[in-house]
């Protein structure tokens, strides 16, 4: 036990390692092997590696489907973040009121996000379903489709992005909800006696005293949905494969596709390549709003 | 400027009743306080003449309006709450101009009334920054600022000055006293603080479990408390209770002292006295000891100024009087201060 305090300088390389050995391993080392990948002529069937240069990049952004994956990735990313924010809003507010049998509610809104992605997604995908679709026959026993109507939710283009963005907002929405109930229960109730007193009404302390205490930690829980979204394949990848016709591509699932199931390695790294830099300035730009509007 | 008055109010939080009962007025253009030691019902109190909280029972009536039902914002009160609960996202002005922005007042008006305040409390520089980059004492005044701004019928204070290091709370007492004077708004003022309650108060509301056991000018508390907790309570260290048969004696310290710097022509009563030990507070002495027969072996306490230079020791015994005029006298089983007429006769008669 003695030397235990006085060791700390080989203490601390010991106690750092495990973390740093696991980001060098399973992050690092994957990335500068996509940068390597990148700029050869690699694929699964490769026997001599050539350099390449930016030849996959140039090939990469000449393609139609990487505009349309990106401009996908770009409209799934924003519009569920919208939705997130305002229903994890919504939902957190009235999480914070007292009511009996608040923590089953609690427990029922975080499960999709205990959820393994997978098993979620591909329980959408039976309520997606072209023919079994819960949506679809519960809407017209309801009478809100008519005889005629029978929309094939996963294979209509627009339809088909308007699921995807569901299931995002579904899986995203809880851990929005509770970092931003995290954030309305660290405002101390004296705040809202003071603007009660003060002669604010509902809509006035909700918008210029709640939300503005609110906002910097709404920026992370926004900050990660979007890194979530941005990265994520596998809710494209169960429910439409990128289809009809790659319509439903999203940069990820694009990669995937054209680097490991394609074989075409380097052109698959270069496309994912692609997110790192988009994802860097957003982190970097939100980590940065939300230090400058931090209150206290 | 309004009378406030709590009619019969009581506050039951599930099975814990905070507040019971209570009558309490206070004045046009008077700052009362309510003392009370913590969890006493004091802050709840003021919480529903606030309109915070809203009363299991009874009424709250604001220059004669029942507001009861009212919620905080039509009752044209502004409160200064303990821990200032200033806008942090706003700046100095923003904070001030908060309630009036609230009232839908002009655009001019506003600035010209944030000026007005922040001038009252000499915070004019402060007004762009933030509530992080300020004091303390800063942030009080802002407080207080955002209070005035609207020109309320009531100020609400919870213990605005006990955040405040010894120092400032002096001051910051003093300017409080003042501004609250200049304006004449009638004041509630909670604090645990007796120090603070008897320098502050017009009068004194003294608060314990809920029920109010005295109300009356600092004076009125201090020199003829109406119970045995009230005389406890007030005065430190506490008037020295002495248990003679169904009746409690009390004095306070200070005015039990060796017999012979008693003027002669004070009527008094003798109480012999062991010392145990004595204590040099610079200003004061604290003498320790047990009170000697025909007195019950009670322990008690004298405070002697120190320009009495009598010799008290340690292990010796002194003969020590209290004016009969300074003797409370409270009935053992209610604790209740017995009727002045029977005291001044029965003292008498048990005591020389």
């Amino acid at each position: 036990m003695i030397g235990l305090k006085d060791d700390e300088t080989r203490l601390l390389p010991l106690m750092l390692a495990p973390a740093v050995s696991y980001i060098a391993l399973l992050i690092g080392f994957p990335f500068v092997l996509s940068i390597a990948y990148s700029m050869t002529n690699i694929s699964v069937g490769t026997t001599e590696l050539k350099f390449v240069g930016l030849d996959n990049f140039i090939s990469v952004v000449g393609s139609q489907t990487f505009w349309v994956a990106l401009k996908n990735t770009c409209i799934i990313t924003l519009v569920s973040q919208v939705f997130v924010v305002g229903l994890g809003n919504v939902l957190a507010g009235l999480l914070m009121a007292d009511f009996t049998g608040k923590w089953w509610v609690r427990l029922l809104i975080l499960l999709p996000w205990v959820a393994p992605i997978s098993l979620g997604s591909i329980g959408w995908l039976w309520i997606f379903d072209s023919i079994y679709s819960v949506i679809n026959w519960t809407a017209r026993a309801i009478g809100l489709l008519g005889p005629f109507d029978w929309p094939i939710w996963l294979g209509q283009p627009d339809l088909a992005m308007a699921s995807i963005i569901i299931v995002n907002v579904w899986r995203l929405l809880p851990l929005a909800t509770v970092i931003i109930l995290a954030g309305l229960s660290s405002i101390p109730q004296d705040i809202h006696d003071a603007a009660h007193v003060d002669g604010a009404g509902f809509w006035r302390h909700h918008f210029e005293i709640t939300m503005p205490l609110v906002l910097p930690i709404t920026l992370i829980a926004v900050l990660f949905g979007i890194v979530f979204t941005f990265t994520d394949m596998i809710v494209v990848f169960v429910l439409t494969r990128g289809g009809p016709y790659d319509t439903t591509q999203v940069l990820a699932s694009w990669a995937f596709f054209t680097g490991i199931q394609g074989g075409d390695l380097a052109e698959g790294a270069a496309i994912s390549l692609f997110l790192f830099p988009v994802l860097v300035a957003v982190a970097i730009l939100f980590l940065g709003v939300a230090r400058r509007t931090e209150v206290t | 400027m309004a009378i406030v008055e709590a009619r019969n109010i009581s506050k039951k939080f599930a099975e814990v009743t905070a507040v019971e009962q209570i009558n309490l007025t206070a004045e046009e253009g008077e700052f009362l306080v309510l003392l009370g030691p913590s969890g006493c019902g004091k802050t709840t109190l003021m919480r529903m003449i606030a309109g915070l909280e809203q009363p299991s029972a009874g009424r709250i009536v604001i220059g004669g309006r029942d507001v009861t039902d009212l919620p905080p914002r039509t009752r044209n009160i502004a409160m200064v709450f303990q821990s200032y609960a200033l806008y942090p996202h706003m700046t100095v002005a923003g904070n001030i101009a908060f309630p009036l922005r609230a009232r839908g007042t002009s655009k001019v008006e506003t600035a010209e009334r944030v000026t007005w305040a922040a001038r009252m409390f000499d915070i004019e520089r402060l007004l762009d920054r933030k509530p992080r980059q300020l004091s303390g004492g800063e942030r009080q005044r802002v407080a207080l600022a955002r209070a005035v701004v609207r020109k309320p019928e009531v100020f609400l204070l919870d213990e605005p000055l006990s955040n405040l290091d010894a120092k400032l709370r002096h001051s910051a007492r003093d300017e409080l006293k003042q501004f609250q004077r200049n304006l004449g708004t009638t004041t509630l003022y909670v604090t645990h603080d007796q120090v603070e309650a008897m320098g502050l108060g017009d009068r004194i509301a003294v608060l314990n479990q809920g029920l109010v056991h005295q109300i009356g000018t600092p004076q009125q508390v201090y020199d003829r408390p109406a119970d045995i907790f009230v005389a406890t309570f007030i005065g430190s260290p506490p008037m020295n209770l002495v248990e003679l048969d169904d009746v409690v004696l009390g004095f306070r310290p200070e005015s039990f002292l060796p017999e012979e710097v008693h003027p002669a022509q004070d009527g008094r009563s003798r109480l012999p006295f062991r010392i145990t030990r004595s204590e040099y507070l610079g200003a004061d002495r604290l003498v320790y000891g047990v009170l000697e027969p025909p007195y019950p072996p009670t322990h008690v306490i004298s405070k002697l100024p120190t320009n009495i230079r009598v010799e008290v020791n340690s292990g010796e015994r002194h003969d020590f009087a209290v004016r009969l005029a300074d003797l409370n006298r409270f009935d053992r089983a209610s604790g209740r201060r017995l009727a002045e007429d029977g005291e001044a006769a029965s003292a008498t008669s048990d005591l020389t």
